[in-house]
């Protein structure tokens, strides 16, 4: 039937208190979200489906005029040329014309879109000069007509599989039988009436203890049970709800990384030398990381694990802050949101450091299974990772590009133990005075939170996120979704800048985010050496009916807590105010070291700051590691790892090589990411005219200067199957190669830490962890890389029972291995020196610069990196690139697909021992002029040819004379077209 | 002859202000930052300018369409008074997101091209892309290029794709000269995508109105004011002795307004 805009209704000026307005693609409009979707079904495998036309629905309440209604339609809610659109009375009425499904969000959602679409309708009211009391709430479905779906089972089953994310949504099917009724008012909220609620236990024993930290999801061990039983039973009272939660909030994992900073006991194989030791920490970071850093004892430090971030200097006048955090937990349960929250809550992070840091660049690395994984051996409750893909490229895409934050370096690392416990790490870079580098909270400072409103979204992330995932987590977590709103974080962004460098000086005197644990955290850190009295009531609601705990704990995301001095508090509201965002004074930090939170004029909770911060009793852990016993076990983890076939000819090799997972292009998400916005951009993280994979970004953080920063990670986790320590070493290596290779300034450069852990309750996978402490230490001392700011996330495990394990051919306990990501920042004098990845000009000659630290040790290695350093900066090296996955010859294949022009190599196995596809430590393949390299005497491998071939010849391997263009097409196909993925 | 001032609009999810203010001083321009939501309440202080710049970014999270609720801000609160603006011979500069809202306000391509007969919508791949691409200079007639020049610039937008409703509508903005950019090839020909990224009619990148002084395009110059933003940069032995693509339109601009 032909649509005519708004013709559906009979012309009448009644008022209706709903109203629904839907919005169609023109016909000769392209649908591409119908066709997106389209695609999607067909790839979990239904194959009858051969269209899908999508739309938009607006459901408006309040009490429209039919006039206003069909304004609305023509002049806000459709665009005249490329949609159509058609008016409907009440909320459930539609045209039926065959099978659809519509997605409404859950009750309680927060929809940016919804909240947007309300304020423009009010101003197009009010500018009309009809009373904006006419609209009163907006919500935004979407819906689908579905053509040769099988039947309204095989629909239910593609709305919750495709259409819908049933953590935020509900799908509504219409056809072929079923005829799910549309609601038809609004949800409303529940309400329930004030009461303090106070949790009886002074009298629970032991097991009492157990069940209520399970039951009540605070997941705190016997021992912090304990303590906080006493702590009560000496003040003669139980805790309330709130104080309770309070406590495993500050306790847990995510906020104190208790088990990383325990007193630990190492009995094991000594580190990178035989033998066997016994070594004693007495907090094993400190004892580590940290004093790696203490021991460097670099000047251009200017603050190393205090703050928010890691900063370090950029010139006299700025510091550069650097922070890298990990959303795993939500990400598996819903990659888009919980991508999208992990940068929007870095992103916080860089900007509650000091006095506050304006965001430059992001990064982003995930640890997946593969996507091209068999769905039906997928546990109940997991995700295929080709939705896991989608879905986490989709949230840092959506939320770094509406910030106006370029993501510039990043990773994507497959292997198929990380189905169930996807890892998702987001970094963010920031720039920031060095007079705001650090900051006080002074007694008699108003608490003002300021940004988004605070609604029941995201309760218990930082409890929930220290505990391993079970099949009924997605069920009984769905409400530690978090869902994000980047336009609400940019305008907190630019009133925070603004309030900072206001004329008069900084208009607060201290700030930091709203992350885990919400207003609980980011209050309780802040009065943490002087106290606070907050009055919960007056925090604003995204809709009536929170209980005062559910405030103070809620992790609604785009919230900051800022403390302003009485003098500066109205200037503050008022500029906050201009710039679209909301604040409200929640209390005064007191000085009497005592947290207090009140709710309706009642005292929900008392908490001495000095127990709260420092009563959490130390436990001395017991760790141990035999590579033996190790080996034996990582065998039974891991199944078809390294499995490129070592076997047939090189150039099949090498194709192969080309193709794997962890090789291959990633230019598909990359393109995806909003890599220049800001304009600062100098090397891009694709590279050359044949697109090839930079090896670290670099930018320019004052436009007004030629001085720059690279960006630069590292990741092996495959090599944790051998040893922890070297993994951790060649982590460290493979972040400095990826810097030293554009240019970077290995005697101006941080690092970053992230350890994503599988279970820690064994000895064994304690002495794995300290291992890799170890090792990232030794590396960081050797090669004068102090760390800056790390974090961790423990437990990435998944437990299945029996018969799931049986049916999925899966192990009962899915771990992942352990991972370390290390994140380089350098800082480089002038950005004009810098070199990128793609061969240049045939006749240069190809140059090895290889001295593994694995067999040449440490020193030589360190040794190495400043000569390539050197070399770089000398303005000799044409290009230069990392040997990481893939080895040698995927290396040199790469730099000729970047600069698609060809190469020729010969290979010594006397003066390269390594295999030829082997990820090979302290290894960099550089272009020079043959003079050049002359000099510098290192080997000479071979040369950039003319014609677009590669050839390789290795005396034990065989020899390959592959087209350049036939290696960058096995190169991109894995990831590369929007088929798969 | 004083400096030439450019106006630049802040708003809500507009994310490009300060590159594009870098480009107007390297350009030689006095560039002042200013939210919307102060020019409603004081419309006059339009009067202090030569050119209103709208940035790239996400304006009001580019909810309901790309640019519609700034769109529906101009058009309420400030339509006359950018029209006037324009009328005194003021020139407004749209770079993506701000392309996106002067055409869904009506200001592009303008005079009796209401906003029924062109938009800007979702790019052909219904993806954010983000890739360089070269334009052609399709007019004589506006303020900001110089006709016939190629330049090259990155876009980076997911709803791009300038599309018309209507036979011969894209035919009758060309013969106006309203049709400033196309999307071409290596070889300055029309090409298909990645060429033309988002699948535009007839290769538009960029229109302008019937005086050339009102400019929208989808590209960044603004990303494009240093050679060290290239992508091939680093394959060039030698510094190109012109100024980079980009800031040759903030330049140009620049030189229209000054000389009067």
């Amino acid at each position: 039937m032909s649509i005519e805009n708004g013709s559906s209704v009979s012309e009448d000026q009644a008022r209706l208190r709903y109203w629904s307005i839907e919005v169609f693609p023109a016909g000769e409009a392209v649908d591409g979200h119908g066709n997106e979707m389209l695609a999607d079904i067909r790839r979990t495998g239904v194959t009858g489906v051969f269209q899908v036309c999508s739309s938009r629905v607006y459901m408006l309440e309040g009490g429209l005029r039919e006039r206003d209604v069909r304004g609305l339609g023509g002049d806000l809610l459709a665009d005249p040329v490329s949609e159509r659109w058609r008016v409907f009375r009440g909320l459930a009425e539609r045209e039926i014309e065959g099978p659809s499904v519509e997605v409404h969000p859950l009750p309680g959602v927060m929809s940016p879109v919804a909240q947007s679409t309300l304020s423009a309708v009010r101003r197009w009211l009010r500018f009309r000069g009809s009373p904006e009391s006419h609209i009163g709430a907006v919500k935004v479905a979407r819906r689908y007509r579905i053509q040769g779906a099988a039947g309204a089972e095989e629909l239910e089953r593609i709305a919750g599989k495709v259409l819908a994310n049933v953590c935020i949504e509900q799908g509504y099917v219409q056809g072929l039988g079923r005829n799910d009724s549309l609601p038809t008012t609004l949800p409303v909220p529940p309400q329930r009436p004030f009461c303090v609620r106070h949790v009886s236990l002074s009298t629970l024993d032991e097991d009492g203890l157990r069940r209520l930290s399970r039951e009540g999801h605070l997941f705190l061990s016997l021992e912090e049970m304990e303590a906080i039983r006493n702590h009560y039973r000496a003040l003669k009272r139980d805790p309330t709800d709130l104080e309770l939660e309070t406590f495993a909030q500050t306790w847990s994992e995510h906020c104190v990384h208790k088990t990383l900073k325990s007193a630990m006991v190492y009995r094991g194989d000594d580190f990178g030398r035989s033998g066997r030791v016994e070594v004693r920490f007495e907090n094993l970071l400190k004892d580590t990381i940290v004093a790696a850093t203490q021991e460097l004892n670099r000047a251009w430090c200017l603050s190393v694990f205090v703050d928010n971030a890691g900063v370090i200097a950029f010139d006299d006048e700025f510091g550069v802050a650097f922070k890298v955090e990990t959303h795993n937990h939500p990400s598996a349960i819903e990659p888009y949101g919980g991508a999208a929250t992990g940068v929007g809550g870095c992103i916080r992070d860089v900007m509650g450091c000091g006095l506050g840091a304006k965001p430059i660049a992001s990064t982003d690395v995930f640890c997946l299974a593969p996507p091209e994984f068999d769905s039906r051996r997928i546990p109940h409750d997991v995700l295929h990772p080709r939705r896991v893909l989608k879905g986490v490229v989709g949230g840092v895409r959506d939320y770094g590009n509406r910030m106006g934050i370029p993501t510039v370096n990043g990773a994507i690392y497959f292997d198929e133990r990380y189905l169930a416990n996807p890892l998702v790490f987001c970094g963010c870079v920031g720039l920031i005075p060095r007079k705001f580098v650090s900051k006080q909270v002074h007694a008699g400072d108003r608490i003002v939170v300021a940004g988004g409103r605070t609604g029941r979204d995201g309760l218990h992330g930082a409890t929930f996120s220290s505990a391993e995932l079970t099949s009924s987590h997605a069920d009984e977590f769905a409400h530690a979704v978090q869902i994000g709103n980047a336009i609400e974080e940019k305008k907190l962004l630019d009133a925070l800048l603004r309030a900072r460098d206001d004329e008069g000086g900084c208009l607060f005197s201290s700030v930091t985010d709203c992350g885990a644990g919400g207003l609980s955290s980011a209050i309780g850190e802040m009065a943490e050496k002087i106290g606070a009295m907050v009055e919960l009531e007056k925090v604003p609601l995204k809709y009536s009916g929170l209980r005062y705990d559910e405030i103070w704990i809620s992790e609604a995301q785009e919230r900051m807590v800022f403390a302003v001095a009485p003098g500066r508090l109205q200037r503050f509201l008022e500029l906050f105010e201009a710039e679209e965002v909301e604040t409200a004074v929640l209390g005064t930090f007191t000085g009497d070291g005592v947290l207090e939170i009140r709710f309706q004029g009642q005292v929900v909770g008392k908490m001495d700051v000095e127990f709260l911060h420092g009563g959490r009793p130390r436990r001395e852990l017991q760790a141990t590691w035999n590579a033996k016993t190790w080996h034996a076990e990582q065998k039974i983890r891991t199944r078809d790892n390294n499995g490129a076939a070592r076997d047939g000819d090189l150039a099949a090799r090498l194709l192969e090589a080309m193709a794997d997972l962890n090789v291959a292009s990633k230019e598909w998400a990359i393109r995806q990411y909003d890599h220049e916005v800001q304009s600062r951009s100098v090397i891009k993280p694709i590279v050359g005219p044949g697109a090839g994979p930079g090896d670290a970004a670099v930018l320019r953080p004052r436009l007004d200067s030629y001085r720059g920063i690279a960006v630069g990670c590292g990741l092996c986790p495959s090599k944790a199957d051998d040893d922890p320590y070297w993994m951790a070493i060649e982590a460290v290596d493979e972040a400095l190669r990826n810097v030293t290779c554009v240019g970077g300034d290995p005697d101006h450069t941080a690092i970053l830490d992230n350890f994503c852990w599988p279970k820690v309750d064994t000895a064994e996978s304690l002495g794995a962890l300290v291992r890799a402490c170890r090792g990232a230490a030794d590396a960081a001392v050797a090669y004068g890389l102090p760390f800056i700011s790390g974090k961790d996330s423990l437990n990435n495990e998944f437990v299945m029972d029996e018969a799931e394990a049986a049916r999925t051919g899966l192990p009962q306990q899915l771990a992942i291995p352990p991972t370390l990501l290390i994140s380089a920042i350098s800082v480089l004098s002038d950005v004009r020196r810098c070199v990128s990845m793609d061969l240049k000009e045939a006749g240069n000659v190809i140059v090895l610069a290889s001295a593994p630290v694995r067999e040449a040790g440490l020193l030589t290695a360190n040794a190495m990196h400043r000569r390539v350093a050197e070399l770089i900066a000398s303005g000799k090296v044409r290009s230069a690139h990392d040997v990481s996955d893939g080895g040698l010859a995927v290396a040199v294949a790469e730099m000729c697909i970047a600069g698609e022009i060809g190469a020729s190599i010969l290979v010594d196995p006397v003066m390269y021992t390594w295999d030829l596809f082997e990820n090979a430590p302290t290894t960099y393949v550089l272009e020079m002029d043959s003079v050049a390299a002359k000099e510098v005497g290192w080997p000479i491998i071979g040369r950039a040819e003319e014609d677009r071939r590669f050839r390789v010849w290795h005396p034990t391997a065989g020899k390959a004379d592959v087209a350049v263009d036939d290696l960058a097409a096995a190169w991109r196909r894995p990831l590369g077209a929007p088929a798969g993925t | 002859m004083g400096n030439v001032r450019v106006l630049v609009l802040r708003a809500a999810g507009i994310n490009c202000e300060e590159e594009i203010v870098h480009g107007w001083c390297l350009a030689g321009a006095e560039a002042t930052l200013l939210h919307v939501t102060k020019l409603a309440e004081k419309p006059a202080l339009l009067n202090d300018y030569q050119i209103l710049t709208i940035p790239g970014g996400f304006s009001y999270g580019d909810d309901i369409a790309a640019g519609t609720i700034l769109a529906q801000r101009l058009t309420l609160e400030l339509e006359d008074s950018i029209r006037q603006f324009v009328d005194r011979g003021g020139g407004v500069l749209g770079v993506c997101n701000g392309f996106q809202v002067l055409v869904k306000a009506g200001l592009l391509p303008g005079g009796k091209w209401d906003r029924d007969r062109v938009t800007i919508t979702h790019n052909d791949s219904a993806k954010f892309e983000a890739r360089w691409v070269r334009l052609r200079v399709c007019t004589a007639r506006c303020a900001f290029l110089r006709n016939g020049e190629i330049l090259e610039m990155p876009v980076e937008h997911g709803e791009g794709k300038v599309m018309t409703a209507g036979e011969g509508t894209a035919a009758a903005l060309d013969s106006q000269g309203r049709i400033a950019l196309r999307y071409v090839d290596a070889n300055g020909w029309h090409g298909q995508y990645p060429a033309n990224p988002n699948g535009s009619v007839d290769g538009i990148a960029g229109l302008c109105d019937a005086t050339g002084r009102v400019f929208g395009l989808m590209p960044h110059p603004d990303r494009h004011l240093d050679h060290t933003q290239h992508p091939l940069w680093t394959r060039r032995r030698l510094k190109p002795k012109e100024p980079p693509d980009g800031l040759k339109v903030f330049i140009q601009a620049v030189e229209y307004w000054r000389r009067g």
